[in-house]
């Protein structure tokens, strides 16, 4: 049973206002869901690097000091190749945390591990009592990122933390990009690994096409996005309403599974975040450039720095350089992958390994060739009965390539293609052999074992760092390295949707309304000519911008309600017109939990002249008598014609826009027919108007 | 016709007669219908059906029987064609389903009407409709019906029938025909949506290019009509079409033009901020040049840009082209696709933005353009202009974005490009601007020698083989090669996985080693490490890879050493040459072979004098050359040569001697008295070559053993021999029907088994 529902309106919260960074609040139905909550990261390149050894270029930089020469700040601002860095521990931009109390927020939804970055900020500091929701290859990946992202902070301890300048006062005589930076006083300190734990103990994981129900009222579901491993686009809906929320995915077919479209489709509105940041650049083309790039470098005996996340990009990279290397004469030259977090990184291949018998392992780590095809991959793998289950399980929710790609990572270590350390220190200063390849974080350039290299290789026109994050303007990540002698190489790969697949997407899935961060409505600035590079769809997505909250549009407004049975069995339908019954019903509605039931109605108390105690629900009022409800219309003709039955005479019938007249001339009465009233029109002769009701209801049905 | 084909021949035809027979396929068919060509060439087609009436009977019952297959059906009607005969029942068969039963129906009506119209146009000049023969007349009529027809299937055939007897028939009487036609054929250009229009711009090109012009000027009006009523994407082939023709006037010319170059115009107005840059189509109405006018749709937008492209690439060569030719424009326009395709252009409205968003990375436009681009150079342009070339050029060549088929026709206008920009035209070296390109390509394509993608590495490499050739010996050039990782990134390449790649890579490294270009770098830091030269890398290509492309190529690099007078080979010519057809004759891979054979005549011609010259060498030269040749055992590979399985080997290797003994032992020259040289070990060796058996070595040649085998073969009886075809045998129309009927042969066995 439906019911109109025009007191719920549907709200977003937008408390990012980066795109693919986001972090949304919906109030849908009853409850407040939040969609993602991503760190904004970019505010850390405006901070020195953290040097993991001590560097005489980094510690004996100028302070800064103003115009005049005063120079107040020049402890906590420094010159470095023209540029001023705060000298002090990076911080980060939170999401808005004044828009909603985030403490009323009953569920995150995370849609893959780069969007959840800002969760113990909002887990462990805003009264947030609710469950977040992820997929498990999300979690697992998305703890290595922020494991590693607080030791890279923490084992660099800088007793500095610099507050002056975020004055507003002074900040405006700060030089760009610091004078223009946004909430700088909201910045805040990396989280601790205790706060990592405690916010990660509050995930529910969750598989693909699970269906999750909230308070009952709003079921919410994962889909596959097709972008990283686990990565997830959601639909939130109730029995009328659908919103599908699209974050990062992904069209191309890597490692993940395949993007799910076929269940975005019948929104109400979709939520469109996540596009690819670069969308110029082709992956295929970048993957390219990548390897000749580092190709030209190793040959002419320089070294190749690649900046990157300890999962990400670099499994896509690593897939292919590896059927590249040995091609391009390459086979030789040492990979390393340095992270603290490296070997969990690469955990699950090893567990693979534990599982396999020792005859299957030789099997699958044949040298040559190791996986040319994922079927051959899981045959092997399933070959074993007590594996299969958990194999096919993974296999069934993060797909064959899933399984293959961690089997072809432990290949590499095995045989010594990729060499993996936690960092600088130990073991690698042992191994390091020139020329390599080292894959190290962090992308920023601020802070991790790429400050080092960076260090290390900058003075040298043979070796190459290579930019392949597309989260960063590798410009500015750049800014305190210069003057640079080694050549830069920006190769963002963003495996994302772009705009041509999105406008392809839109018209498959239909949604009535699209929302998206106004950075998607209009072409980037840079250039304003490309009308392709924005979303394109009709009627026009509406946009938000951060700490802008939006009505969401939904057309319909119903709500489901149930029937008890004994109920239903006493009503009495009547058929008015062919196919249509219409039965009137007496009942109580009871709203519990979001649901709504509807339940016969109390017995009228009787009168037992007991003494027995009220109780609660016999508080409810008796219900009065009800009038039957009247259907059906009165054939003007037959009507007069009994009207002279009963003595009337006299009687003249005007035709009007809306029915008829009835005039009984002697008796100055009159009685209007239209199609949704009749009125008998007397000289306060109840007794009249009494007898001609009758006459009239005769030719109605009443129920 | 031989007797034995004529024996064959009634079961033949009583084959094809019969349904239940099915027919081997249609090549046979084919074959069958061009020996009957042949045999009617040859004779007359009337004493054939006469001597044979099986084909008579066979062409009767093709006309009857409703259950013969289509393919067979066709046969027949084609054969009628060939004979011209039979020509009362056409009509019901022209509209059969079967597109091969319609055309060949409809060309059997042309040769009818061909032949019943010859006769009594003979002597006149155009006979009156009323004179025309019944049947004629009547085949018209059949026309005139189909032309008035609402169903488009009769008009197109209609059409198609008129095409080809204007294309085919070059009587007089055509004049005729069209101006009893082309009233109806007006009707229908002037019908809304016209009908067919593909077939009727056929049909129009078909009567412009035939004799009726001459008469009937009124065609040009028509023609001109069309052009203004069809599509843009329609009227681009009868532009194209009218534009090739060797006379027309003037007027439609222009109009035909436009019609070609406005959709280019289009693009340059959408990209043009001021309105007073002058356009491609000054002159003509402004409102034809308005970027609305391209089509909505994407796809039909990039198809009708392609299709002007690709029509005005195959004019610019003309010598009939638009004359003044719009150079200048032409360029910017290319430039400006190109630009659109790639995201560069900004639109200067919104229309021009739609443009942008249709085209950008929009690879068949892409191709288009750069192919066109690639053409303009053969004109000159103003010098902004050529710099912009260059620049859209290098942005392709170096965006990661371009796709290896775009990137190879970067590479491929490039070379013209820098060719069309030596000073003075031939000479080596280039313009300024062409040089400093020059620079800025060389460090394109050390990081495209280093792609992922083969396809990349590969055109890369041909490019740069290519830019070599022309400017290997210009100081500047070598100078940025040489300070450039090319050279030994090439050498690295000849262990490429991709056997393509290791061809490519042996023709540069061939290059660069022939202007002196591969030498080991050396540097107090980095002493020179004692690297294999390039001709000992390729030699090892040449016995040891296991593809043929490389090995191909690394003997084109030998025979080009060889004849340029490569450093490395000059040092010892003949142990180079004793090495090579070594390695060739054990190839398995017969274009090597012949490589080898191409290698041995260069080795000769340097010894003797070029081939073609009468003048047999003198005889001291002669014993000399031959000392040589015995010296590097080119006889040993060239007799072995001769007796090869592979037709083209034999041939080469029979030319080879042939030369050789022409200039060896030129007629008239005094056979060498006393004591003849002892020729029958080497017979008996040649003797069992021939008969397949290849184990035995020839052994020590003295000269004049060689010389006197020379003489005792009959090298001019092989030469014919070779010249057939191999399966000249298997070719011979008695082969062909035996064939045919052994095969329905073995089908009879199987129906007798049944029983």
């Amino acid at each position: 049973m439906e019911q109109r529902n025009g007191f719920m309106g549907h709200f977003q919260y937008c408390l990012s206002g980066h795109p693919t960074l986001p972090c949304n609040v919906l109030k849908f139905k009853s409850t407040t869901i939040m969609l993602d909550c991503g760190l904004d990261m970019t505010s850390t390149l405006n901070f020195l690097p953290l040097p993991l050894v001590q560097s005489p270029r980094l510690s004996s930089l100028p302070g800064w000091s103003l115009k005049d020469g005063n120079a107040f700040l020049d402890k906590e601002l420094k010159e470095c190749s023209g540029h001023v860095f705060v000298d002090s521990v990076p911080e980060f931009c939170l999401p808005e945390t004044e828009l909603i109390d985030l403490s009323t927020v009953d569920v995150i939804l995370i849609s893959n591990y780069h969007c959840m970055m800002a969760l113990p900020y909002i887990t462990e500091h805003t009264g947030f009592t609710g469950t977040v929701y992820a997929t498990e290859p999300t979690v697992q990946i998305g703890r290595l990122l922020m494991e590693e992202l607080v030791n890279f902070i923490e084992r660099v301890p800088k007793a500095q933390s610099a507050s002056l300048w975020k004055n507003k006062d002074i900040q405006r005589l700060l030089p760009s990009p610091l004078k223009d930076a946004v909430e700088v006083s909201t910045w805040r300190r990396c989280y601790t690994m205790q706060e990592v734990n405690s916010a990660l103990s509050k995930i529910q994981l969750v598989g693909y096409s699970q269906k999750i129900e909230l308070f009952g009222a709003v079921q919410v579901t994962p889909l596959s996005s097709g972008y990283a491993l686990g990565s997830s686009n959601w639909i939130i809906q109730s029995h009328y309403e659908k919103v599908s929320y699209v974050s990062g995915s992904s069209l191309l077919t890597t490692h993940p599974q395949p993007m799910d479209q076929a269940s975005l489709k019948n929104s109400d509105v979709l939520i469109l975040t996540g596009l690819t940041q670069i969308p110029t650049a082709n992956p295929d083309g970048m993957v390219g450039e990548f390897c000749s790039n580092l190709a030209l470098t190793v040959r002419n005996g320089g070294n190749v720095l690649v900046p990157c996340y300890p999962s990400g990009v670099i499994y896509d990279l690593l897939e292919c350089l590896y059927q590249y290397i040995d091609s391009a004469g390459l086979s030789s030259i040492p990979f390393y992958f340095i992270s603290p977090v490296a070997n969990s990184s690469l955990e699950f291949s090893q567990i693979f390994a534990e599982w396999l018998c020792h005859n299957k392992q030789t099997k699958v780590y044949l040298p040559e060739p190791p996986f040319p095809h994922a079927e051959v991959a899981v045959n092997m793998l399933t070959q074993d009965v007590s594996l299969s289950l958990l194999i096919n399980t993974l296999h069934f929710q993060y797909g064959a390539q899933f399984i293959v790609y961690f089997c072809f990572i432990d290949w590499l270590i095995q045989t010594n293609k990729l060499k993996h350390y936690p960092s600088i220190h130990g073991d690698f200063s042992n191994d390091f052999r020139q020329p390599c390849v080292v894959f190290t974080g962090h992308p920023s350039l601020r802070f991790g074992d790429v400050v080092h290299f960076m260090e290390l290789w900058g003075k040298s026109s043979l070796n190459t760092v290579i930019f392949t994050e597309p989260d960063f303007s590798y410009l500015e990540a750049l800014a305190p390295y210069q003057p640079l002698a080694m050549k830069c190489v920006y190769c963002p790969i963003d495996t994302r949707l772009n705009f041509i697949q999105v406008s392809k997407l839109l018209k498959e899935v239909q949604p009535l309304h699209v929302v998206c961060p106004e950075q998607y409505t209009q072409p980037p600035p840079a250039q304003s000519h490309r009308m392709d590079l924005m979303v394109d769809c009709q009627p026009p997505a509406m946009s938000y911008r951060r700490a802008e909250v939006l009505a969401l549009p939904f057309k319909r407004r119903y709500e489901k309600i149930e029937i008890m049975p004994e109920l239903a069995d006493s009503l009495v339908p009547m058929e008015i017109k062919p196919g249509i019954s219409l039965a009137t019903v007496s009942a109580v509605l009871r709203t519990k939990d979001n649901k709504h039931v509807l339940q016969p109605p109390p017995r009228p108390t009787q009168p037992t002249g007991g003494k027995k105690r009220k109780r609660a629900s016999d508080d409810i009022p008796d219900c009065k008598v009800l009038k039957p409800l009247l259907s059906g219309s009165i054939p003007v003709d037959q009507f007069v014609q009994t009207l002279e039955k009963h003595g009337f005479s006299d009687i003249k019938v005007e035709d009007t826009a809306k029915g008829h007249i009835v005039l009984l001339q002697e008796a100055e009465t009159l009685i209007q027919i239209e199609e949704d009233s009749t009125h008998i029109i007397c000289d306060d002769d109840e007794v009249l108007r009494v007898r001609l009701r009758d006459l009239v209801l005769k030719f109605l049905q009443k129920f | 016709m031989d007797p034995e084909c004529a024996r064959l021949l009634p079961a033949l035809c009583a084959v094809l007669a019969d349904p239940r027979q099915p027919v081997a396929d249609d090549t046979c068919l084919e074959k069958l219908l061009d020996w009957f060509k042949a045999v009617t060439e040859a004779g007359s087609s009337l004493l054939l059906l006469q001597e044979h009436p099986c084909l008579v009977e066979l062409l009767f019952h093709a006309l009857r029987a409703q259950d013969l297959s289509p393919r067979t059906l066709s046969f027949a009607l084609r054969l009628a064609g060939v004979f011209a005969a039979q020509e009362n029942c056409f009509q019901h068969l022209q509209g059969d389903p079967s597109l091969f039963v319609a055309s060949a129906a409809g060309q059997l009506l042309v040769h009818i009407l061909d032949l019943a119209m010859r006769e009594p146009a003979e002597g006149r000049v155009c006979p009156q409709a009323w004179d025309w023969p019944v049947c004629a007349r009547k085949i018209v009529c059949h026309l005139e019906d189909c032309l008035r027809s609402d169903a488009a299937p009769r008009v197109t055939q209609a059409l198609h029938v008129l095409t080809t007897t204007f294309g085919h028939c070059h009587g007089l009487w055509t004049q005729g025909l069209w101006v009893q036609l082309s009233p109806l054929v007006a009707c229908l250009l002037e019908k809304d949506p016209m009908p067919a229009p593909h077939t009727l711009v056929d049909l129009l090109l078909s009567v412009a290019r035939s004799s009726v012009p001459s008469s009937d000027p009124g065609l040009w009006e028509t023609v001109a009509q069309t052009l203004s009523r069809l599509s843009p994407t329609q009227a681009g082939p009868l532009a194209a079409g009218i534009l090739k023709l060797q006379d027309c006037p003037q007027a439609l010319r222009i109009q035909a033009f436009n019609v070609l170059l406005q959709p280019l115009a289009c693009v340059l107005e959408a990209a043009t901020q001021a309105p007073a840059t002058p356009g491609l189509l000054e002159g003509a109405a402004g409102d034809l040049m308005a970027v609305d006018t391209l089509p909505p749709s994407k796809s039909a937008c990039v198809g009708l840009l392609c299709s002007a492209l690709a029509h005005l690439e195959l004019l610019q060569p003309l010598p009939q082209r638009p004359s003044p030719w719009p150079q200048a424009p032409l360029l910017a326009a290319a430039v400006t696709i190109l630009r659109f395709c790639n995201g560069s252009a900004a639109p200067s409205s919104e229309a021009g933005g739609r443009l942008c968003t249709m085209l950008v990375g929009c690879v068949r436009v892409q191709r288009a353009a750069l192919d066109f681009l690639g053409v303009l150079s053969q004109g000159l342009g103003p010098q902004e202009l050529v710099t912009q070339v260059f620049a859209v050029l290098l942005e392709y060549l170096m965006s990661p974005d371009s796709s290896p088929m775009v990137l190879k026709k970067a590479f491929q206008a490039t070379l013209r490009w820098l060719l069309s920009s030596a000073m003075p035209p031939g000479c080596c070296d280039l313009e300024p601007c062409a040089q400093l390109v020059l620079g800025e390509l060389l460090a394109m394509l050390q990081k495209r020698l280093c792609s992922p993608c083969w396809e990349v590495r590969d055109s890369g490499l041909e490019f740069l083989t290519q830019v070599t050739r022309h400017w290997g010996g210009q100081a500047s050039f070598r100078q940025v090669l040489l300070a450039s990782e090319l050279p030994e990134l090439t050498r690295q390449l000849l262990q490429d996985p991709e056997s393509y790649v290791r061809a490519s890579a042996v023709a540069a490294v061939g290059q660069l080693s022939s202007w002196g270009l591969l030498a080991a770098p050396s540097s107090p830091e980095q002493p020179a490490i004692p690297q294999e030269t390039p001709l000992e890398a390729l030699l090892l290509i040449l016995t040891t890879d296991s593809e043929g492309f490389p090995r191909r190529a690394v003997m084109r690099v030998f025979t080009e050493w060889l004849r340029d007078g490569h450093a490395e080979v000059a040092e010892d010519p003949e142990r180079f040459v004793a090495q090579v057809l070594r390695a060739a004759g054990k190839d398995g891979d017969w274009e090597v072979r012949v490589q080898g054979l191409e290698l041995a005549l260069v080795f000769l011609e340097r010894l003797l004098g070029p081939r073609g010259s009468s003048a047999a060498a003198p005889p001291s030269v002669t014993a000399r050359a031959l000392r040589a040749l015995c010296q590097v055992q080119l006889f040993e590979f060239a007799f072995r040569s001769l007796f090869d399985c592979d037709r083209p080997v034999a041939q080469k290797s029979c030319d080879l001697l042939l030369f050789l003994r022409a200039t060896a032992t030129p007629p008239g020259s005094p056979q060498e008295a006393g004591d003849r040289p002892n020729v029958a070990s080497v017979e008996a060796a040649l003797r069992r070559w021939r008969a397949g058996e290849q184990g035995q070595p020839l052994g020590e040649l003295a000269p004049e053993a060689i010389l006197a085998v020379l003489r005792s073969m009959d090298l001019e009886a092989l030469r014919d021999t070779l010249a057939k075809s191999s399966d000249h045998v298997e070719r011979s129309p008695q082969s062909l029907l035996q064939d045919m009927l052994a095969t329905v042969g073995v089908l009879g066995d199987n129906e007798a088994d049944c029983y």
